[in-house]
């Protein structure tokens, strides 16, 4: 789960890391406000969406007059912003943070990730601020410091500050750069985050280190011991399919694609929509609807890929294990009488009570594209897409 | 004798006496599982499906000489029960919970750590199948009527697609050795490498099936070994051709977050390590019946 810059920024300075002054905002009159309460001469409005890059997208303006703030919030508010981050839709912007400019002397990277070949927290920084990581390790590789964790006994002393001296910094700033390694650790720890970037961490023509943008991410397994978390959860920045897919308990993706897949099992789900690729077609949507598969989680399950107005024929693949096919087969025939399907739709039923499954869709007398095998399953569902599609332009 | 499990290791359950737990319990014992108690906190005394119920593993392994443990506690608790095991004395540990946050994970991973290595517990999973040694015992979720006894090995990260490859398998007469799921976790108990070179060390395995997928180093950290030290086939699937860079697909650990992660660069990489490569997941009956084949003209 993402957060947005201003409640990451909140968490660190709870924990010993300096952030600019400023404030939120939700409308041009409070962003102009804002700059009167956090004072001085310049600022840096800044559109607060789930995603990086906002700065070439236009979701971030120097100001330095209530004019210019108040027309660049009138700008960006209610706006979609579309960085290379955010896919086509774009992300929402429904709130501002207003901050103050800080005069930059040098710009530099702090990042914490879960390094899954360590299988512990792992420490990355840079010198070279202000690019992208993947953009140092290209560009400047020999520039970049690591340090992990063990997670027996926490971050150490030590560590920060071989990072902090790895980092080239004055002797001055030692002292505050371990401080802020540090709180950035404990904050990661603490709360469970499974991704936090200072991109870039600042040292200001006067003298101090500030975080001046910060992303975190968190573990959506432990939130249910992180209610404080939870709350900063903001939907507005998430795809409306999926949010109604999470809201019902279903692990869903939304994709561009218009066969909208219904499967069961994360590795299967991403199989067959390898296997749409290959048979000519584009998936919708990854859905995984999990173990007990119950009718009425099949008809959710339409009805949540039904909610894409691009969904043009849907592929249900099932495999069945703890499922059971007759089960699964009464859930398909509840879904179309209950929630309506327009489109076409293919269903592949394997494993437990496979036949029983079979004839309760054959004996329905519903339309419905029955397949044997996964080849089978997807040639099916893109024939039936390119029919429809035909139909439609005709 | 396949590897991990046979019809005469003892197992165990925690969280024997919860509904997943019991209704997996019967499975696996009618399918020939030597399934010996349970643990559930605060049942001791008491018997389960004709077992007895124990308050904690030491307890279980004492009174049962249980060497094996299956794990169905709910994700809160789940990693103090891996680590309970371990300290039990348990070798094989099978977690099935779905859900465990990573920090617990590097907690269980490095309490594991004191242990000397031979006397290490191997854990399996989490979020995974479980471990089924065809024709003889299951410890696991998966349904045992879809695989054949046989000699090939399957290893992989999700459990419906492993259905999959078994069934196809089965539909051409090809049985499996033992199939192992090692779930579809960031951090994971046993990695795709630590189960090739228990399948290289097999007598019962000829051939080794990899049904990998998007995300994470293990793939191709499996493969570089492979290359250099296995002589038996080994052949891959990796899942997740159509996933966009930074979205989980269903799994914690299925995200492309470096380079290398995505299913397009897993496969080159394979690929360049001598890999067979399963073009399609409709394909894998039909490259495993080839890669036999030749194997055994080779031989």
């Amino acid at each position: 789960m993402d957060i947005h810059e201003y409640q990451a920024k909140e968490l660190l300075a709870r924990h010993g890391v300096h952030v600019p002054r400023g404030g939120l905002a939700y409308s041009p009159e409070q962003a102009t406000y804002r700059a009167r309460e956090v004072g001085g001469s310049k600022w840096v409005l800044k559109a607060q969406v789930h995603s990086g890059a906002r700065g070439k997208a236009g979701g971030i303006k120097l100001c330095s007059n209530d004019e210019e703030i108040s027309n660049a919030a009138e700008a960006m508010l209610g706006r979609k912003l579309v960085t290379n981050q955010t896919g086509p839709r774009g992300k929402l912007i429904s709130r501002l943070y207003l901050e103050e400019a800080v005069d930059i002397a040098q710009e530099l990277y702090l990042g914490f990730v879960l390094d899954r070949k360590e299988e512990r927290v792992m420490i990355v920084a840079s010198a070279a601020g202000g690019m992208e990581i993947e953009e140092i390790s290209e560009k400047q590789p020999d520039s970049i410091i690591r340090a992990v964790v063990d997670p027996g006994v926490g971050m150490q002393g030590f560590q920060a500050r071989e990072i902090a001296f790895g980092l080239g910094l004055e002797s001055n700033l030692i002292g505050k750069a371990t401080e802020t390694i540090l709180g950035c650790y404990q904050v990661f720890r603490d709360y469970d985050a499974s991704m936090l970037e200072i991109n870039p961490l600042v040292v200001t023509r006067d003298g101090s280190l500030v975080a001046l943008d910060a992303k975190m991410s968190f573990d959506e397994n432990a939130l249910f011991r992180r209610p404080e978390i939870s709350e900063l959860r903001d939907k507005s920045q998430e795809d409306p399919r999926e949010t109604f897919a999470s809201d019902r308990g279903l692990s869903y993706v939304g994709l561009e694609g218009n066969i909208g897949c219904i499967i069961n099992g994360a590795g299967l789900a991403m199989a067959t929509m390898d296997m749409i690729k290959i048979a000519g077609g584009e998936p919708a949507n990854f859905l995984d609807i999990g173990g007990g598969a119950s009718p009425e989680r099949v008809a959710k399950s339409f009805r949540a890929v039904l909610g894409d107005r691009q969904v043009e024929t849907i592929l249900v693949n099932i495999f069945a294990g703890i499922n059971r096919c007759d089960w699964v087969a009464e859930g398909v025939i509840k879904a179309i009488r209950e929630v309506g399907v327009d489109v076409p739709l293919v269903v592949r039923l394997s494993g437990t009570k496979v036949e029983e499954g079979r004839k309760i869709l054959a004996d329905s007398g519903e339309k419905v594209i029955v397949a044997d095998t996964l080849a089978e399953a997807a040639e099916k569902a893109v024939a039936a897409w390119r029919a429809a599609a035909k139909k439609k332009a005709a | 004798m396949a590897i991990l499990l046979n019809r005469s290791t003892r197992v165990i359950v925690q969280g024997f006496t919860g509904k997943i737990g019991s209704f997996h319990a019967d499975d696996m014992k009618r399918y020939g599982t030597k399934l010996v108690g349970g643990v559930t906190p605060g049942k001791g005394g008491q018997t389960h499906l004709g077992l007895p119920v124990f308050n904690t593993v030491k307890g279980a392994v004492r009174e049962t000489r249980a060497e094996a443990s299956i794990v169905f506690v709910p994700p809160p608790f789940a990693a103090d029960s891996i680590m309970e095991a371990a300290d039990a004395g348990i070798k094989l540990c099978v977690c099935i919970t779905d859900g465990i946050p990573s920090q617990d994970m590097m907690q269980v991973k490095r309490y594991m750590r004191r242990y000397r290595f031979e006397d290490r517990m191997r854990l399996v999973g989490p979020n995974c199948a479980g471990v089924i040694t065809p024709g003889q015992a299951l410890m696991g979720i998966m349904p045992g009527s879809i695989y054949l006894p046989g000699r090939v090995g399957i290893v992989g990260r999700s459990g419906t697609l492993g259905y999959e490859a078994a069934s196809q398998m089965k539909a051409l007469g090809i049985g499996v050795s033992t199939s192992v799921g090692i779930g579809g976790d960031p951090i994971n108990g046993s990695s795709f490498k630590d189960i090739l070179q228990l399948f290289e060390r097999d007598d019962d395995t000829d051939v080794v099936v990899m049904i990998g997928e998007i995300g994470g180093p293990q793939e191709a950290e499996a493969a570089i070994w492979a290359r250099d030290n296995m002589r038996k086939p080994l052949i891959a699937y990796i899942a997740g051709l159509s996933a966009p860079k930074g979205r989980r697909m269903g799994h914690a650990g299925a995200i492309i977050s470096a380079f290398g992660e995505s299913a397009q660069e897993k496969v080159e990489i394979l690929k360049e390590a001598g890999v067979v490569i399963v073009p399609t997941p409709a394909s894998f009956g039909e490259v495993v019946a080839d890669t036999l084949a030749r194997t055994k003209k080779a031989a």
